[in-house]
């Protein structure tokens, strides 16, 4: 059973190697698009390295719910719907909503995931100790 | 010209690693062009040859059943350069596969010498672009083409052969 440390410095080594970032860059604090500058097809890498790395499934979506933000019943006018936003926090659980709730831009919600939530997600996965 | 960028499979093991030759020619236009009068193969058209060695594998593991594109390359290291006349030995490992794609690690040897070494993901595209591209026929009859059947063995040891659904497109010349 990891501890939550072992739990950060494995995604801490999943993300060096999948962004190409140096390892006193991934911070708790950190945003994976904003601070790391991952893309869209890094998700991938990313996802296929935690699965690895922790031995567990992550269905598509789960970590990063595009589908929301492309489904016209969650989004009017370029920003994510109260109803939207409601549907997100109960897929991302791991994920601290609040500030982009104020004005959710779709675009904006890119840079949102930080290294933090992906711990959180991880953590909600596999046994941690403390 | 043909977008082939290996010549034939030496190994094949079904689902695990595969290994490839790439013989440079100075018949080929591009080794003029490059750098001219300094005649070597393109890094870009090696990790070409990496990607089409651990693409066929992937997509044999899969039966031919998904569209798998080549997505991100997260680290490629060359050591050295390769020339006419030289003949390099691709060889792709999986490390990782699953439905939304697979990590393939590969490397290039010239004879004892690493010349390169890459990680390859790929992408298995969605129902929603099937038939925009190709189709995974294209990839049996390169398979077929490159030799893959005549080495290979699936995971059991027994002889590798097409998938039966898809036997009558394991002849062709690939174009």
């Amino acid at each position: 059973m990891p501890t939550k440390e072992e739990v950060f410095e494995k995604i801490q080594a999943a993300l060096v190697d999948a962004l190409g970032v140096d390892e006193e860059d991934v911070t708790p604090q950190a945003t994976l698009v904003g601070d790391l500058g991952a893309e869209s097809i890094d998700f991938l890498d990313i996802v296929f390295r935690l699965e690895k790395a922790f031995s567990i499934k992550i269905p598509r979506g789960e970590l990063f719910p595009e589908d929301i933000l492309t489904d016209a019943k969650y989004v009017q006018d370029g920003k994510v719907t109260e109803q939207g936003v409601a549907e997100l926090r109960k897929r991302m659980p791991f994920a601290n909503l609040d500030d982009f709730a104020k004005n959710p831009i779709v675009q904006d919600f890119g840079n949102l995931l930080t290294v933090a939530d992906m711990c959180r997600f991880v953590e909600g996965k596999v046994e941690v100790t403390d | 010209m043909r977008w082939y960028w290996i010549d034939r499979f030496l190994e094949f093991e079904s689902g695990r690693y595969a290994k490839a030759v790439k013989n440079i020619s100075l018949a080929e236009d591009h080794l003029h062009d490059h750098f001219p009068y300094y005649p070597i193969i393109p890094n870009s058209l090696v990790i070409e040859g990496l990607a089409q060695t651990g693409g066929l594998l992937v997509c044999e593991h899969n039966h031919f059943t998904e569209k798998v594109v080549l997505a991100k390359i997260p680290k490629a290291a060359f050591y050295c350069e390769a020339c006419p006349g030289e003949t390099l030995t691709y060889t792709a490992t999986i490390d990782y596969i699953q439905e939304e794609g697979a990590m393939v690690t590969a490397t290039s040897y010239k004879g004892d010498v690493l010349h390169a070494e890459a990680e390859i993901v790929f992408a298995h595209l969605s129902d929603s672009r099937r038939g925009s591209l190709f189709d995974p026929e294209t990839f049996l009859r390169m398979m077929n083409l490159l030799g893959a059947f005549d080495v290979g063995h699936a995971a059991d040891g027994s002889r590798l052969v097409p998938p039966p659904h898809l036997m009558h497109g394991a002849k062709g010349d690939g174009t």
